[in-house]
């Protein structure tokens, strides 16, 4: 297999957008198109994410439309990819994959999505269509839900009691709202303390407004490059050293759900391509779409043994200047989640983190860093490590 | 391969109050709501079972934000079976609001509600309930 690495990263300001699916991801896909010192002839395919545009826009088959966006040559395949909020991570692993295989040299991947014009109401249905059509929706899940009862699950566990729990949980978002605010292209660029998280509406018991992340619109995409050519091209290529993906299946099957069984899959393929373990990362941006999530997924990765995550945030270790930086960009929560983006946006902060380009909220000396993203109800969970 | 048990056969099951579900014959482990091969061991030698209905509630929400077309609060739930399996349905019974976590570890038994499907739905369907067994 042959070295990969991301040249170019772009990505459009997460939030609320006037613009379409399409115009969002033309804006990410050029940017990093041109910033990998390249055009859009020279890409050979585009891996396109994208989960609901369908019932967003009344658009569906939106590859081939994007790479008529970008001005990519007719015998450029592009392809869409949907995993749910692992859509675009799971695109650009494709493109390393195929990279890596020696299918393409230069492949660009990313995603869009345009979740505000569905509304909340809409947006929860739709969102909801990620879990099991026939034996879950139909009892009214959804996806605060399902991560609700994974808290109430950890709170039991663990012997935790279910109070102190949430005010832990509330310091996640307090956390990630404080990495935000250093991020211009933040959904959500205003700092919140715990006493706001405890005082919001509540979503799905125990989860409160301030547990979940938004409905964002927003695009991102990155140039995957075979590295010699990276080196060609780009002064600072920052390299593809492990990937993983993995497939958990209805959310009845998972039983213990503070144990995301796809993301240790996941992860343990990515610690084993790259001979890296927990140890070795500086900078993470991982899948908190609600505060609880975060927990969960240090957990997964052996950056905690499992029920003694919970206060990491509290103690401060997650934050910038902590032991392991989690969420620099504000994750999910404060970032914002267009789903069908919000892969390569990670892949976008640490890739710019690597490079020392993160401006106030730069990790100081970061060389390693990790991307994780789930999708569905713990359906699939993809990561990527890259190195500087 | 024929399809074990399809979902219009445990619909028709839930219908006359059975909960359908598969025992696999090389590893005896039980799968439910059905699937294509055994969760357990992917065997496919399985054989359509009716299962006791009872179980021990595992986790649960009150959904107080839910999807287009349905009425909150109500409480969803995960339970696990006596046979091993574990089922997602809806608390029923009980006032939303009366929901906390002395619930977990609780013992239910099992029936069903049929659910109006909405315009993306295939169809009608009935849902699996949950009401809590006196100890």
């Amino acid at each position: 297999m042959r070295q990969v690495a991301v040249l170019g990263v772009g990505m459009t300001k997460f939030g609320i957008s006037e613009k379409t699916n399409l115009e969002m991801f033309a804006e990410a896909g050029l940017e990093a198109i041109t910033q990998s010192n390249i055009e859009p002839k020279d890409i050979e395919a585009l891996y396109f994410g994208n989960c609901l545009g369908g019932f967003e826009e009344g658009q569906l088959h939106m590859a081939p439309f994007a790479h008529a966006e970008l001005g990519l040559p007719l015998s450029v395949p592009a392809t869409r990819f949907e995993s749910a909020c692992a859509t675009a991570t799971v695109a650009t692993r494709h493109a390393a994959l195929l990279v890596a295989a020696g299918v393409y040299d230069l492949v660009l991947a990313g995603g869009t999505e345009r979740a505000t014009t569905m509304g909340t109401s809409f947006a929860t249905r739709t969102f909801a269509m990620a879990s099991q059509a026939q034996y879950e929706c139909p009892a009214g899940m959804t996806f605060p839900g399902v991560f609700a009862m994974a808290a109430h699950m950890y709170a039991n566990k663990h012997g935790i009691p279910l109070k102190e729990l949430k005010k832990h949980m509330a310091e996640v978002a307090v956390k990630n709202h404080y990495h935000g605010s250093m991020n211009p292209k933040a959904h959500f660029q205003k700092e919140i303390d715990v006493e706001t998280v405890l005082g919001g509406m509540m979503v799905a018991d125990p989860l409160q407004l301030f547990d979940c992340c938004p409905f964002s619109d927003g695009a991102a995409a990155v140039v995957v490059a075979e590295a010699g050519k990276a080196r060609d091209l780009v002064k600072k290529p920052i390299y593809v050293v492990g990937t993983g993906q993995a497939s958990g299946g209805p959310l009845y099957l998972q039983q213990d759900l503070t144990r995301v069984r796809a993301r240790e899959a996941s992860v343990a393929q990515a610690y084993r391509d790259s001979g890296l373990g927990p140890d070795d990362i500086d900078v993470v941006e991982l899948h908190d779409c609600f505060t609880i999530a975060e927990i969960l997924a240090l957990e997964s990765f052996g950056f905690y043994d499992f029920g003694k995550a919970y206060d990491a945030a509290t103690k401060g270790e997650t934050a910038l200047k902590g032991k392991v930086v989690v969420n620099p960009s504000g994750g999910l929560k404060a970032k914002g989640h267009p789903i069908g983006a919000t892969g390569a946006a990670q892949v976008t902060e640490i890739v710019e983190q690597l490079r020392g380009e993160s401006g106030p909220r730069q990790v100081e000396g970061a060389r390693i860093g990790l991307v994780d993203t789930l999708g569905g109800d713990f359906g699939t969970v993809c990561n990527i490590i890259l190195r500087s | 391969m024929e399809y074990k048990l399809t979902f219009d056969q445990y619909q028709k099951g839930l219908d006359r109050g059975e909960f359908l579900g598969l025992r696999c014959n090389a590893c005896d482990t039980f799968t439910f709501p059905p699937l294509g091969t055994c969760r357990n061991c992917s065997g496919t030698d399985l054989e359509v079972t009716r299962l006791s209905g009872q179980g021990i509630l595992r986790t649960f929400t009150v959904i107080r934000v839910a999807p287009e077309g349905m009425n909150p609060p109500y409480v969803v739930a995960m339970v696990e079976l006596e046979e091993g399996a574990w089922v997602i349905g809806n608390l029923v019974d009980i006032n939303p609001d009366d929901a906390d976590m002395t619930l977990i570890g609780k013992k239910v038994r099992l029936g069903s509600q049929m659910v109006k499907g909405d315009i993306f739905s295939a169809c009608d369907s009935r849902v699996i309930t949950f009401s809590l067994i006196a100890n």
